[in-house]
């Protein structure tokens, strides 16, 4: 792997804005980085980027990890670390501050009006991520299937989502393969 | 006033790193918000239901994702700045390595026979999986009309007109606050009788 190092620069820069909009969760930000990752800066292709993006829902902890492995591909293992930082600090130091201040604000009326409002508003973003990531993840009918299969379940059931994404992989290995 | 908030538990720097990253570990297919209930009230009493739904609702607010926005909170409470560092950073750290493998070994994904078909199926099965998470958001988050007419322009705006998600947030985001400003009439009596020590 020929370390791009040059691509860190604007790599940090892309990731410490996309840290701002993951209000409500990491998939608010996915149109944007969509945006920014695949059509501005072409450093992944828009399967790509799913492909992460979907691969990171088998790791655990935080959600967008997955940004590791976007830094790794690339401009190797400091670019990975870098990127992880610049996406998780901002908001790690916003919020400490913002923790801080919490209890002060307590009686201040904008505080439940700024959570009431934000809530749809993120709900509107992420289901515009899916809508990004269906475009490109749904081709053909086996892919449909399992993502109509993979959402009835979950709706019904409290089983470990990390196995149906194994299960979307072992069904993609065999009707998928060759 | 509970106990807990006169005697706050202190647990080692080192204690509260190992707790986080063992929650960062095991937190397999999301929901880190139930391992983290788990750890931080029910296995080690750091933390009583009441502030840990107060820390979640402050995450839940502000930018970045619960996961990290709980750690830094519960990490500064137990600890001050060092408490959150040492939550911050092991609860990144599992999910950072694998995900930083997964990105090492996706170089040569196009080699290994079937990689490509599997990582298929993987995509189909997350976009259900989002798409079931958006609809319990949902349920838990949306009421009345308004709240579907914001979701819609936010969805729409973004997925068909490209607007950028940045001016979502800042424009119907100010909108969607303004239209739940604070109004004369709500309880301001109960909430200064409340806050009286």
């Amino acid at each position: 792997m020929n370390a791009n190092l040059k691509e860190i620069p604007p790599l940090l820069l892309v990731f410490f804005y996309l840290s701002f909009l993951t209000v409500g969760g990491g998939m608010a930000a996915y149109p944007e980085m969509q945006t920014l990752v695949v059509d501005v800066h072409h450093w992944l292709t828009e399967e790509e980027l799913i492909h992460f993006y979907s691969v990171g829902q088998l790791a655990p902890g935080p959600n967008m990890m997955m940004v590791a492995a976007i830094g790794e591909k690339v401009a190797g293992p400091l670019a990975s670390l870098l990127v992880v930082i610049a996406f998780f600090l901002p908001t790690a130091l916003m919020t400490f501050a913002v923790g801080k201040l919490w209890k002060r604000a307590e009686r201040w009326p904008w505080r439940e009006s700024i959570r009431r409002g934000l809530a749809p508003v993120s709900v509107g973003l992420i289901l515009s991520g899916c809508i990004s990531m269906a475009k490109v993840a749904l081709s053909g009918w086996v892919s449909v299937v399992v993502t109509v299969v993979v959402f009835g379940i979950l709706l019904k059931s409290k089983i470990n989502p990390a196995f149906l994404i194994l299960g979307g992989a072992a069904v993609g290995y065999f009707a998928l393969h060759g | 006033m509970s106990d807990e908030a006169i005697r706050p538990p202190r647990p080692s720097i080192g204690r509260i790193f190992w707790e986080f990253l063992l929650i960062g570990a095991t937190s397999f297919g999301g929901g880190v918000v139930a391992y983290l209930r788990n750890g931080l009230v029910t296995r080690n009493a750091w933390l009583d239901d009441k502030s840990f739904v107060e820390l979640l609702s402050i995450s839940q607010t502000m930018p970045g994702l619960n996961a990290t926005n709980m750690a830094v909170l519960v990490g500064d409470r137990l600890r001050g700045v060092l408490g959150s560092v040492a939550a911050l950073v092991g609860i990144c750290l599992p999910g950072g390595l694998f995900m930083f493998t997964a990105g090492y070994l996706y170089h040569f994904h196009k080699s290994m026979p079937g990689a490509p078909a599997a990582l298929k199926g993987v995509a189909a099965a997350a976009v259900g999986l989002v798409l079931a998470t958006t609809v319990q958001l949902s349920g838990k988050s949306l009421k009345g009309v308004m709240d579907l007419i914001i979701v819609a322009v936010s969805a729409v705006g973004v997925a068909v007109f490209h607007w950028s998600v940045l001016w979502v947030l800042l424009g119907v985001g100010l909108l969607a606050v303004l239209w739940y400003r604070p109004r004369r009439e709500e309880k301001v009596d109960e909430k200064a009788g409340e806050a009286a020590p």
